[in-house]
């Protein structure tokens, strides 16, 4: 019998609804949990212990009163890119440490509302700029399935935290795989959704036309359960879709007899690619057509252009976004004799090096002269990726490919290598540009590390991506946990 | 092959204060990174036009209606330096 | 030399950009009031004080005011417009960047025509576009001056007030010229109702380009920029300082420098500000976090409908329909509040002609000297009204009835009342004038002996005395009747 921090959001909802545990329980067993391993995993950057029990107590009132929703009472983290009103936020970065929002994201008021209970703000590369977690001005996030490995990025912290029990579920982002990537370095589901499908009003901007608000959950149900809670337009995104809420769990387990299954062949010929990984999602793809499903190969021809698109429109972007950490109004300053000193000392000690990289390569990029052949191509390229997808969709109802090319590598491996860690986003960033939904859940084990297998579906179109991912999870019924897991909960 | 940045010019108008290390590093890299990002370049694309948005959505816009904002206690809470009720910061040279 | 010797031999190229506050009840892209003189940062929030996170809407009516400011100007609407960012750093803009637009403003394609002494011209509009105001700064330390303050403070009340930018073509060709564009351009805009237009206030600024040429040559010479002209009048002064300089250089060969020069009200001459060396570089791209704007042609042709009487049409009316002289027509057909003020005194049933010559004369006058706007006059359409009235009954001498009018701008009460409480009624009744004139009779002899001599006019100096013991209020006619009468020759 796992405990309850180790059990899915929805085996909990109704252990809650029929009264067999209490959200006091379920949260100090997470609790407990983090007590237990952040140390060793430092998932966790700001606890959020009082306010938590207090929104057990409040979800404990809506359970006896009936008509509580699905994520009532379950504990939640968030990464610490999301703005909590009166909760330090700091996008994991020095320039932000003392800063305290005066208001909540969308998302977590939404959730907020519906009786969530959260227990803390999860620890992510400094302004999600990264797909290791190494570059969090705090400190690194251990993977919980070997703590000498990286979690992936940029929302390790919210991945560790789920795959090690220390929160049910937890919300990331996802700009250029920051949600799927870490989900399947860390062996849980990460489903990022349609572009605008959830505001991102309150989300820390890292690079506006391309962040989304992402899920990590146990399985694909929760994974829908809980982007259920959060998606819906929001006033306060004028970008948000106009679709107006609704279930996600709906048809979930419809199956995949006669789907049409893409498979983007010229990826696994991807140098680097890890051969465990290709061996594994191979076998998720026998799997599928084992189910019923129709496999056939597709074509991304610009695809190979996407990553350098993305490392354009990102920076550009970025260095737009970055420019109010000044020193002014918030945040830390480093003072000056004039304003220009101060701006240039707080920002040059403020931001790590990964910001400042990509905050100089976006300036450049916009700079006068190179606009049209940087961002203005780049822009173009994206275009074309976009009409990629569409002309596959034409033929498909659900592209797939291996998350990340490798499993969870070494901390420290790669640092000093920006283009080799920005070729771990590589299968991931398409569908960042393209806005599509995505989710990676675990397909299998390659040297005793989870491997992700990602589904992308058409713009709007969650409920057959969550559909094939779920038939394909019952079937698989990947069942492993991190050794430290086994270690603490035997 | 990608320009060599003009990494102070850069820095400058990025407002980043850089050591001589970062400089000398960032400029390698990031010339390593252009070099690659310029592969945008070889593809064919005069006649595409460019995309800001994955969902092209138009006119979203809101009503004239007064909402609540911060108090004064809450708008300067998190500010480095206040006086008067004002953000302070040194003194301003004209310059670009 | 002197300038003004050859000043028929150049001719100034013009051109200006103003910047108009719009008198919305919110922000262009948050909630918060657009108020003018609140305590500092009181009407301000996450969005307009750029905390992270935060996302801006636009404010439709300020879009609806801006349409309407295009169409008064005859600019083409363009079907599709997008907000881009500007960016650079200053500390009283709270992103560092402003929102504002590029390559494709909301209108474009105008025109405005002026009347300058008599005759027409018809200045061309570039471009009517839409961004966000900045906040305010003040310069502290021990002298006023920017150059010396040992510190500065930032006011973010104004951070975000929809600010509307008018750029006319280089058309304008002299600085009366500039004055009677910026005269109409604030006419049109009171007209519309959509700012206060108060230039003291900064809801009305304007920068102006200026280069000199010799007459009837065709390239322009270098362009200077001038900026910190607070009002009219001083737009006008500070241009003809420029132009007389750069006239002084052309004829002493002294090149001129291409930069922008700072406006200093109490000496009304120019200053060196900044070389344009440095060239600014704003990068401009697009907004990604604001959606394009495609009014739609049957909203447009609903508010094309719905457009006010402009100023040039109102003046036409008055002077055919009231048959009042340009003069009159350009004093109270101008702006709003004086054509309503007229038009209600003449609906009062008086006589349009003396209405128009007692406003736009008397009454422009002590408006004028009070320095405070007709608003804030205590006359209102009911006093011009009653004094003409007065003044044709002939209870009131004009001299009377100017009296009367100055009373009432001070005091406010009818005029009525003031003419009995002043004795100001003219009195033509031979039995109350008897008794005065017999009076100046004894005390005159002198002028009444010239007279009986023969010496006819005489009699002016005994009509003299009687109005000056009447307080005016004597009828002269009457007087001079009485007067020979009583001294009727043998
Ligand atoms: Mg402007
Ligand atoms: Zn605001």
């Amino acid at each position: 019998m796992p405990e309850l921090c180790d059990r899915t959001g929805h085996e909990l909802a109704s252990l809650l609804r029929d009264g067999t545990t209490s959200p006091a329980e379920v949260l100090e067993s997470c609790l407990a949990r983090t007590a237990a391993l952040d140390e060793r995993l430092h998932a966790i950057l700001t606890p959020t212990v009082d306010e938590a029990r207090a929104q057990a107590a409040g979800a404990e009132d809506r359970l006896r009163s009936g008509g509580a929703s699905a994520v009532a009472g379950i504990p939640l983290a968030l990464k610490d890119v999301l703005c909590t009103s009166g909760i330090r936020t700091t996008a994991g970065s020095k320039i932000l440490e003392p800063y305290v929002p005066p208001y909540d994201c969308t998302a977590w008021a939404r959730l907020k509302d519906a009786g969530a209970v959260l227990v803390g703000k999860t620890n992510c590369d400094e302004f999600a700029m990264g797909s290791s977690n190494e570059n969090s001005a705090f400190g690194p996030v251990h993977n919980p399935w070997a703590t000498d490995l990286v979690p992936g990025g940029s929302s390790g912290g919210s991945a560790a935290a789920v795959a090690a029990g220390q929160a049910v579920w937890a919300l990331g982002t996802d700009t250029g795989g920051s949600v799927r990537q870490p989900a399947a370095l860390c062996g849980v589901v990460g489903l990022k959704p349609t572009y605008g499908r959830v505001s991102r009003y309150g989300l820390i901007a890292f690079a506006s036309s391309l962040d989304h608000v992402g899920t990590l959950t146990r399985d694909v149900r929760d994974a829908a359960t809980l982007l259920s809670g959060i998606a819906g337009f929001d006033p306060l995104d004028a970008t948000s879709l106009p679709d107006p809420p609704r279930d996600f769990t709906e048809g979930i387990d419809g199956g995949v007899r006669g789907l049409r299954v893409g498979v983007v062949e010229d990826w696994l010929g991807v140098e680097g690619t890890q051969p465990g990984v290709r061996d594994a999602f191979h076998a998720a793809l026998d799997r599928l057509d084992g189910l019923g499903a129709a496999v056939e190969p597709v074509k991304l021809p610009h695809a190979d252009f996407a990553l350098s698109a993305y490392y354009l429109i990102a920076p550009a972007e970025a260095s737009s976004n970055l420019a109010r950490y000044d020193g002014v109004r918030y945040g830390l300053r480093v003072d000056g004799d004039d304003v220009v000193q101060m701006n240039m000392r707080t920002r040059g000690s403020g931001f790590g090096d990964e910001v400042k990289r990509r905050i100089m390569l976006g300036t450049y990029a916009l700079s006068a002269g190179y606009y049209d052949a940087y961002y203005g191509q780049a822009q173009k390229v994206r275009t074309l990726v976009i009409r990629d997808f569409e002309q596959a969709f034409a033929g498909v109802d659900v592209v797939v490919a291996p998350t990340s090319p490798t499993t969870a590598f070494r901390i420290g491996e790669r640092v000093d290598d920006p283009l080799a860690m920005y070729l771990s986003d590589v299968f991931t960033i398409p569908a960042d540009l393209a806005g599509i939904p995505a989710i990676s859940i675990p397909c299998g084990l390659a040297d005793g590390l989870p491997v992700g297998f990602q589904v992308m579906g058409a713009l709007r179109d969650e409920a057959t991506v969550l559909r094939a991912a779920f038939a394909l999870e019952q079937d698989l019924a990947f069942d492993a946990r991190p050794p430290l897991v086994a270690e603490v909960a035997p | 092959m990608a320009v060599p940045i003009d990494v102070d010019h850069v820095a400058r108008l990025a407002r980043l204060e850089l050591t001589p290390d970062e400089r000398e590093r960032f400029g390698r890299q990031l010339a390593q990174i252009l070099e690659h990002a310029e592969r945008v370049g070889q593809v064919a694309a005069e006649d595409v036009p460019p995309t800001s948005h994955p969902l092209p959505r138009s006119n979203v816009l809101r009503d004239d209606e007064p909402r609540d904002g911060l108090t004064h206690d809450q708008a300067i809470a998190n500010a480095p330096a206040t006086e008067g009720g004002m953000f302070r910061v040194p003194r301003i040279v004209e310059q670009g | 030399m002197s300038a003004a010797g050859t000043a028929t031999d150049v001719e100034a190229v013009i051109g200006l950009e103003c910047h108009v506050e719009l008198s919305t009840r919110t922000k262009m892209f948050c909630g918060c009031r657009n108020a003018f003189g609140a305590p500092p940062n009181s009407n301000v929030c996450p969005i307009c004080l750029g905390h992270p996170g935060t996302m801006p809407v636009p404010n439709r009516t300020a879009i609806e005011y801006i349409v309407r400011i295009g169409l008064a100007l005859d600019c083409r609407i363009a079907p599709d417009s997008l907000f881009h960012r500007k960016n650079y750093f200053y500390p009283d803009m709270p992103k560092n960047f402003q929102i504002s637009q590029y390559d494709l403003p909301i209108c474009v394609d105008g025109h405005l025509d002026v009347q300058v002494d008599g005759e027409s011209r018809r200045i061309g509009i570039t471009r009517v576009h839409m961004e966000e105001d900045t906040g305010k700064t003040s310069h502290a330390g021990t002298t006023g001056r920017i150059a010396q303050a040992e510190y500065a403070l930032e006011d973010y009340n104004r951070a975000g007030v929809p600010l509307v930018e008018v750029v006319s073509e280089p058309d304008i060709r002299s600085p009366e010229e500039a004055r009677a564009y910026l005269t109409e351009l604030r006419a049109v805009l009171q007209t519309l109702g959509v700012s206060d237009v108060r230039m003291e206030e900064g809801s009305l600024r304007c920068d102006a380009n200026i280069s000199v040429r010799p007459v009837g040559s065709v390239e322009l010479g270098t362009k200077v920029e001038i900026k910190n002209m607070n009002s009219i009048r001083s737009v006008e002064r500070a241009l003809r300082f420029e132009r007389d300089r750069q006239r002084a250089a052309l004829e002493s060969g002294e090149p001129i420098a291409q930069e922008t020069r700072h406006y200093d009200e109490n000496t009304g001459a120019t200053s060196s500000m900044r070389s344009k060396e440095f060239a600014f570089d704003y990068r401009y791209f697009p907004e990604p976090d604001l959606t394009p704007l495609e009014p739609e042609p049957a909203w447009v042709e609903e508010i094309r409908a719905a457009l006010p009487e402009l100023p040039a049409a109102r003046r036409a009316r008055f002077e055919t329909e009231y048959g009042l002289s340009p003069q009159q027509s350009g004093v109270v057909g101008g702006q709003s509040d004086w054509a309503s003020f007229f038009e209600d005194a003449v609906a009062l049933g008086a006589d349009a002609p003396s209405v128009a010559n007692w406003t736009a004369g008397d009454l422009a006058a002590l408006v004028n000297e009070s320095g405070d706007g007709l608003g804030a006059s205590k006359v209102t359409p009911a006093h011009i009204a009653d004094l003409v009235r007065l003044v044709d009954d002939g209870v009131l001498s004009s001299a009377g009835a100017k009296a009367a009018l100055a009373e009432a701008f001070a005091s406010g009460e009818p005029i009525e009342a003031i003419v009995e409480a002043k004795g100001l009624r003219q009195v033509s009744d031979e039995g109350a004038l008897e008794s005065v004139i017999d009076e100046v009779i004894a005390e005159n002899p002198g002028p009444v002996q010239q007279y009986l001599g023969g010496k006819d006019g005489a009699i002016n100096a005994l009509v003299g005395p009687v109005m000056k013991k009447t307080k005016g209020s004597a009828n002269p006619a009457v007087v001079q009747e009485i007067l020979r009468r009583r001294l009727a020759r043998p």
